[in-house]
């Protein structure tokens, strides 16, 4: 049943299509650079983690490639008409804003009834569009917003931390998702986490970023990089597996649902 | 039909909540309501300069608002600390209004009008210039619906569906300068922003969508302006306040309405 890890990578991945690419970006906000000299480049079907303490510019990379924060110097490259879904880092709906998921799932641009029922659907939220925003649980917001940003079939998905908040079942069963989602789609998927545990197994190719570009490679690579370990400090060598073990234990309500149906769409 | 002064309030106050029903729900959800009172406030200042320099109070309040909005929005995009900023300002304007609507002669006596309203002494022409300024107001809203929403929930995520959060920023600020300019004659400077917040906290203890909110917050203002004007005729109790009071009186009973639905 696992499939996450290995070399059996769906769809698209590694098609050598690039779909996005910061070259040598540099970011300042409030006078202090952010960004310095960065360059990423992501390929078609990719899974690419960005990890990096606190304070150390991932949101902000993100924000540049997604053009929401402007660049003090480099460029951000992306290929022609580009389908981005956004799953941003923290979403707090003021409790005067009534909305259903339905709703929220039309902003800005408007869904179908079908296209909305399906993608509910698809993140395990079957029948809860008249639900309020404010009425779910943290794991049922963060599969909204991604159940929204698949509504125009991506190209790229970009996640910002988006288990913040969640418990460890929680967060593992919404990483499953992802990864699902990738299998179905080919979608290639661009995430910043803190969570090297959680997060390593399941990417392609992992960026350490503390400013500037610390080191870049697979999991396994970056995890016996003096550059990470200076960062993050030891003791990550069990990382890898323990995202697999938990695989198989989840006990978030939300997650069952894919425990179930899981061999329906293998 | 419109030589009734009563029915012109009465027109008055509704056309009003057309426009203060959709931008208040706005100004709810942005938690903008110190913003509102800034830019309300500085409609006095207009007046002043309205009169010392002979120009229509409508258009002096307007540039006057409209100065005082974009100037408090740069200031909070900027990053000032915005509760003081708008503490700051809106209460220096105001007290500047008054200080500058002293030196312009015989407005003395009128000044409660600019204050707290006058509806009952709505002329023609300014019944054309309420609902000609609300209907602005709301095909403005209605018209950049989807992108405000958006840029209201999440400014990055808005960004991201290529909505560009300051325009939908500054097109709220156009709007509620409008407003301010609109509302003056109706409820006063005073009291512009209990009408665009008051309405609209009514109407979200009985809502499940923005759209739903937007749409009761106009009738509640409406009702609330008709069953103002009623006290006012009935008991002699100035007109704009008593409207204020209806719409307080009905956000009391929405509350424990909505929280006895949600029981």
């Amino acid at each position: 049943m696992p499939r996450l890890c290995g070399n059996d990578r769906a769809n698209g991945a590694g098609t050598g299509l690039m779909l996005i690419e910061a070259r040598d970006v540099s970011v300042a906000l409030g006078g202090a650079e952010v960004l310095s000299h960065v360059s990423v480049r992501l390929m078609a079907g990719e899974i690419v983690t960005i990890l990096g303490p606190n304070g150390s510019g991932k949101s902000t990379l993100l924000r540049a490639l997604l053009g929401i924060v402007p660049l003090t110097s480099g460029r951000v490259e992306r290929v022609a008409g580009l389908r981005i879904g956004y799953v941003p880092q923290r979403l707090a709906i003021d409790a005067s804003l009534p909305i259903t998921v339905r709703r929220f799932l039309s902003l800005p641009h408007r869904a179908g009834d079908a296209e909305a029922a399906a993608a509910l659907v698809r993140v395990g939220l079957d029948g809860l569009g008249q639900r309020q925003m404010a009425g779910l649980s943290g794991g049922q917001f963060q599969r909204v917003l991604l159940a929204r940003a698949l509504l125009n079939a991506p190209q790229l998905l970009v996640l910002d931390e988006p288990t913040q908040g969640l418990d460890q079942p929680g967060e593992a069963g919404f990483y499953r998702l992802i990864e699902e989602v990738r299998q179905e789609t080919g979608a290639a998927i661009l995430m910043v986490s803190h969570d090297l545990h959680v997060v390593m197994a399941a990417s392609d190719r992992v960026i350490c970023l503390n400013h500037h570009v610390c080191c870049e490679g697979t999991p396994h690579v970056v995890s016996n990089a003096p550059e990470y370990r200076a960062l993050f400090g030891l003791g990550t060598q069990g990382a890898l597996a323990l995202y697999q073990h938990r695989h198989d234990h989840s006990h978030d309500a939300g997650t069952q649902n894919h425990q179930h149906n899981e061999h329906d769409h293998v | 039909m419109f030589d009734d002064f009563l029915l012109r309030a009465a027109l008055a106050g509704v056309g009003l909540s057309l426009a203060t029903g959709p931008l208040g729900s706005f100004v709810v959800w942005r938690r903008m309501a110190y913003f509102g009172d800034a830019t309300a406030h500085a409609a006095i200042l207009g007046v002043a300069l309205a009169l010392a320099f002979d120009l229509p109070i409508g258009l002096g309040t307007l540039a006057v608002a409209l100065i005082m909005a974009v100037t408090v929005a740069t200031l909070a995009a900027r990053g000032w600390a915005v509760d003081t900023t708008l503490g700051v300002l809106a209460h220096a304007a105001l007290a500047l209004g008054l200080v500058a609507i002293s030196f312009v002669h015989g407005v003395r006596t009128d000044l409660q009008a600019f204050l707290f309203g006058d509806i009952l002494a709505v002329t023609k022409g300014d019944l054309a210039f309420i609902w000609g300024g609300a209907v602005l107001v709301l095909a403005l809203l209605v018209w950049r619906w989807q992108g405000l929403l958006a840029a209201t929930l999440n400014e990055d995520l808005a960004h991201a569906s290529g909505v560009n959060p300051n325009r939908e920023r500054l097109i709220l600020t156009l709007a509620l300068a409008l407003v301010v300019a609109v509302a003056l004659k109706v409820v006063g400077a005073l009291l512009i922003a209990a009408m665009l917040i008051i309405p609209a906290a009514a109407a979200r203890a009985l809502s499940r969508t923005p759209e739903a909110m937007a749409g009761l917050a106009v009738v509640i203002g409406a009702v609330a302006s008709l069953a103002g004007l009623a006290m006012s005729l009935w008991q002699d109790t100035p007109a704009g306040p008593s409207i204020v009071v209806a719409a307080a009186g009905i956000f009391v009973l929405a509350a424990g309405f909505g929280r006895m639905l949600r029981r």
